[in-house]
This record gives C-alpha cells, structure tokens and sequence, in this order.
C-alpha cells in the first residue's frame, strides 16, 4: 500500500510553494536599495482592519487622557506642548498594539495604520516616538 | 541492572519552553520521573493587580500566544460574573466563533508538533501550511493573526460583518476539505502509528485521579467538557458533545484522533453559529471609560471557565471597591496536566520522551506561577506550607469582603 504522505507529497512537488516571499519594498531604507537591484516581490496586502503602528494627531488632540487609563502597556505620557496645551507623547517601541487607546478616544485623534516593520537600533527614534 | 538519572531540561531542544524532567531509567526504560516547574515565572498576576480590568484584558491574552483568546475569555467571564454583567447575545456568538477559530488553530499547530516531535517534518508542514487560512481569517475578523484584542468585560470590540461571514463560510469549507488529507495522514499513516500506538497510556483512573483535562482526559475516556458540563456564551443553544473515543485506551493516537475530531466538530460549531447569529448590541457599555467607572465602585468576587483547546481555563476575581481588582488569579490547563505526565512516561522508552511531553499540548510558561523566591532564594514548598499560605490567603481575602 503506498503510505498516505506519499500521495500529499508527490502533489506537492508539483504546486507551487505556498510561502509568502517577504515584501522587498517594506524592508528598512538601508538594505532597500541592495534589494533594488534584486526582484522585487509585491508585498502581501495586511488584513483591512490591522492593526499597525499608531499615528496621532497633534492638532485634534484634546488632553482629556483617556487613552492613558486604559493602555495596558504604559506607552502613552501626558505632555504639554509648547502653547501649553495638554497633549500626549508615546513610545511606540513598547506598544502591544492592542488599539485600545483608538477605541477610547473621544474625538477620534488616534489611528492604526498598516505599518508594520518597526524594527529599529535606537528604541526612542523618532519613528518610534509620536508627539 | 543499575539505575541511572538522566535529566532533561530546562532547555532542551525537544521542548519549546523550558521545564526539567529527572528521569530514572533503567536501559531504555523510563522507571519513574521527576518534574521541575518554575524557571518561566513572569508574576503576570501581580502585574495585573496594579492594572485596572480593561488593562488585565490585553496582560491576560499574554498569558500564551496559542490560547490568546482563552485567557481574556475566562477573565471577563470572572469580571462579568463579579459585577453582574449581561453580555448581548450577539456578542456571545462571536465569542464562540473566535474561540472556535482558536481551537481549530491550536489543534492544527499541535498535530504540526507532534508530527516534528516523531521526526516526521513532512507531515509538520502539510499540517501548518493549512493552519495558515484560520491565521489569516482571525486576521481579517480581529486585526491580528495572534494576539487578537478582541475581547471586552461586557461584550466583545469588534462586530462581525456580511464579508466576514462569507470569508468565515469558505474557509470552513476549505477545512472540511482540507481536513481529510490531515485525517488520512494521521490516523493511516504507518510510522505515526507505530510511534503513538500503546505510548504514553493514561489510564481512565488516573486520569480522574490526577484530574487531568482537555482532550488528554477525553482521549482516557472521561467526558469532560466545560462546554457541555456548563454551557455558556453560544453553547448552551447548540448541542455539543464531549469528543471521547469510543474504546479509549488512553494513548497518544487516542490524543491525536481527539484533536482530530475536535477539529471537525469545531468547524460545525461555527457553521452553526454563522447561521443562527443574532442581530444586535456587540457590547454591554460601549463607553470604556464609564465601565472603568462603575467598575472601580464594584464589589465581589467571581469566577470564568472557558475550554480552551488544551483543556479547562481559569480564572478567579475579587473587586473590592478599587480601581485594580485585589486579587486575580489564572489557572492555565497544563497545570492539571503536569501531574498526568508521571503514569504517562512510567515504563516508556527514552526515545519517546519528546513526543510524550508533547502530546498534553504543554504551554509551561502559561503554567508556571507558583515559584516562591524569598530573600533571593529559591524554596521548595510542602504540602504543609503550601497548605499554611493557601489559609493565610483565604483570610486575607475575606478580610476584604
Ligand atoms: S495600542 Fe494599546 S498598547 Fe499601544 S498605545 Fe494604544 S492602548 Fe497602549
Ligand atoms: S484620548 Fe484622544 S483626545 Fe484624549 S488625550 Fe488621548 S489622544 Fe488626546
């Protein structure tokens, strides 16, 4: 009798390989024009909903600190700005991206973007620090 | 012929996490074991009792990477059973249907394991390359392929759209498809039977004894399901079966054909539930920072089971009257399921080691929370003192009702 894993396995050698290759265009600017050179392979679209690094905005901020109640991970200090104002500054070096503080916020200030690779040498560079 | 000890641990190749085993052996043979838990203590439930609920929530789902579902679901059961929270019934539904997609998911990587833990690599990547799509799918319903941050006191974040029904609905049918070529592979293939055959036995006493749970105490023939012992969110408005072989012998095929069958019937759960979803609320209190409110005038104490996919999760709150609960405590399965490894490594041969320890589906670091480290020394606890401080706490916790 030909053993089950045989037949999967034959099959197989005749599929394409179902690995996603990683996204050239994503990597970080220092190894992207290395890359250049090379194929590029189109980047697989995340989920519409995921749930990326955070963007802010200064502006519509309103200083009511909800979102540093409910962060479970301590990202989010209170600030005040230059006029004075109430505003936030987060790590998101630590962020766990959980969207909890998007949830919270009143006027909507906070958003996930697709942004995923935050890799970085400096945990507080300015990639990773919003304001 | 003399006895020797070998120990295996805490970090070993043949385990993902780390966890001592001293065993005895006598030749091949296994004569009996020693296991060494503690060197993955995090103390997450101290860190949570200096966090208000909703901050507990995401701690809790870090509790393990696989059941990061499980342990959130159990906690805001414990918060809603504290406070006296309804939770919608639509919100029940997709609770059910996430922690079903869990299931199905956790299942598929640990026959993935298992198959690597015989040394049959083929099979680990037939079996993870299908685990991608419910990776995929939880990603599109949730927005993350682990950590899902789904879960509410009250409800879950997030509603389930046309879209996502109809991307739930293929991909289970892709599963019923898909599933019978895991199926043919495990349950015919040859060298998967021999290496799980008659290895590994937990007998249906000690497994009442030893008060294992999840599929290692269904495949020993004892039906124990918190799903149908105590049924809750969608549960209690379907009708499931605890998934017991029927002349269980208590071998890891046994375990292996449970998760197997475990899998199916998770995908008819679903279906079910895409079918007879509710309209409705998602939430209880839709406005956090008012729940946060009320929930730091709450008191009392409640508790929240969920069968997670390695077996029965705990967890247990007290409120009293304080932002953070006072106490927070969470029982992962594999802690019930240390203890059943003795019988089952008794007489087995060194070789089998690996896929033995494997096969209860360990998570050690979701286990791991009892190390006592007083004045930077380690101390091994008796019965008695353990009983001793398992008192002091009983009085301390009433002292606070
Ligand atoms: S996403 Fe979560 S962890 Fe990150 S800043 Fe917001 S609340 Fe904190
Ligand atoms: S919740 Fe929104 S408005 Fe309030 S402090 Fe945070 S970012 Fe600003």
């Amino acid at each position: 009798m030909i053993p089950p894993m045989l037949k999967y396995l034959i099959k197989q050698l005749f599929t394409k390989p179902f690995t996603n290759l990683f996204p050239a265009n994503r990597v970080p600017n220092d190894t992207s024009a290395f890359l250049a050179k090379g194929k590029i392979t189109p980047p697989i679209p995340v989920a519409e909903n995921y749930r990326g690094k955070l963007s802010y905005e200064h502006d519509k901020c309103i200083g009511c600190y909800s979102c540093i109640r409910v962060c479970p991970a301590n990202v989010i200090k209170a600030v005040t700005d230059k006029d004075g104002k109430r505003k936030i500054k987060m790590d998101v070096s630590k962020c766990t991206f959980c969207g909890q503080c998007i949830d919270v916020c009143p006027v909507k200030c906070l958003h996930s973007t697709p942004e995923f690779l935050l890799a970085d040498y400096d945990k507080k560079s300015k990639n990773l620090t919003l304001e | 012929m003399s006895e020797f000890t070998l120990p295996v641990g805490p970090v070993h190749p043949a385990f993902k996490e780390p966890i001592q085993f001293k065993f005895k052996i006598e030749g091949e043979k296994i004569k009996s074991v020693d296991i060494d838990m503690g060197y993955n203590h995090r103390g997450i439930e101290r860190a949570g009792m200096k966090r208000n609920p909703v901050q507990i929530i995401y701690l809790s789902e870090r509790i393990c990477g696989i059941c990061s579902f499980s342990h959130p679901f159990s906690f805001s059961r414990a918060v809603e059973n504290a406070v006296g929270i309804e939770v919608p019934e639509r919100a029940h539904y997709i609770r059910t249907i996430i922690a079903e997609l869990e299931r199905l998911h956790s299942h598929l990587l640990w026959a993935g394991v298992a198959a690597h833990e015989i040394g049959f690599d083929t099979v680990l990547y037939l079996v993870w390359k299908n685990r991608e799509k419910v990776m995929d799918i939880c990603e599109s319903i949730t927005g993350n392929r682990v950590h899902y941050g789904v879960m509410m006191i009250g409800g879950v974040r997030r509603d389930l759209t046309e879209e996502h029904c109809q991307k739930l609905s293929k991909a289970m049918e892709y599963y019923n498809e898909t599933l019978t070529a895991i199926e043919d592979v495990f349950l015919n293939e040859k060298t998967i039977k021999m290496r799980t055959q008659g290895i590994g036995i937990l007998s249906k006493k000690d497994a009442l004894a030893l008060s294992a749970v999840g599929p290692t105490v269904r495949a020993s023939g004892v039906p124990k399901d918190v799903r149908v012992d105590q049924p809750y969110a969608a549960y209690a408005d379907m009708d499931v079966k605890p998934i017991v072989p029927e002349k269980a012998n208590g071998d890891i095929f046994d375990r292996v054909w449970c998760r197997l069958v475990e899998v199916r019937q998770s995908i008819q759960i679903i279906d079910f539930c895409l079918q007879n979803i509710p309209k409705g609320d998602t939430l209880a209190e839709k406005n956090i920072v008012k729940l946060l409110a009320d929930l730091s005038q709450a008191e009392g104490e409640g508790i929240g089971r969920h069968e997670a996919p390695r077996g029965e999760c705990t967890h247990y709150v007290v409120l009293n009257k304080q932002p953070n609960p006072f106490t927070w405590k969470a029982r992962a399965p594999t802690y019930n399921n240390v203890l059943p490894w003795v019988p089952m490594f008794k007489d087995a041969e060194i070789a089998d080691i690996p896929i033995i320890s494997a096969s209860i589906d360990p998570c050690i670091a979701c286990a791991d929370r009892v190390t006592i480290v007083e004045n930077n020394k380690t101390k091994t606890l008796n019965k008695i003192d353990l009983h001793k401080k398992s008192i002091e706490k009983s009085k301390r916790l009433k002292k606070c009702q």
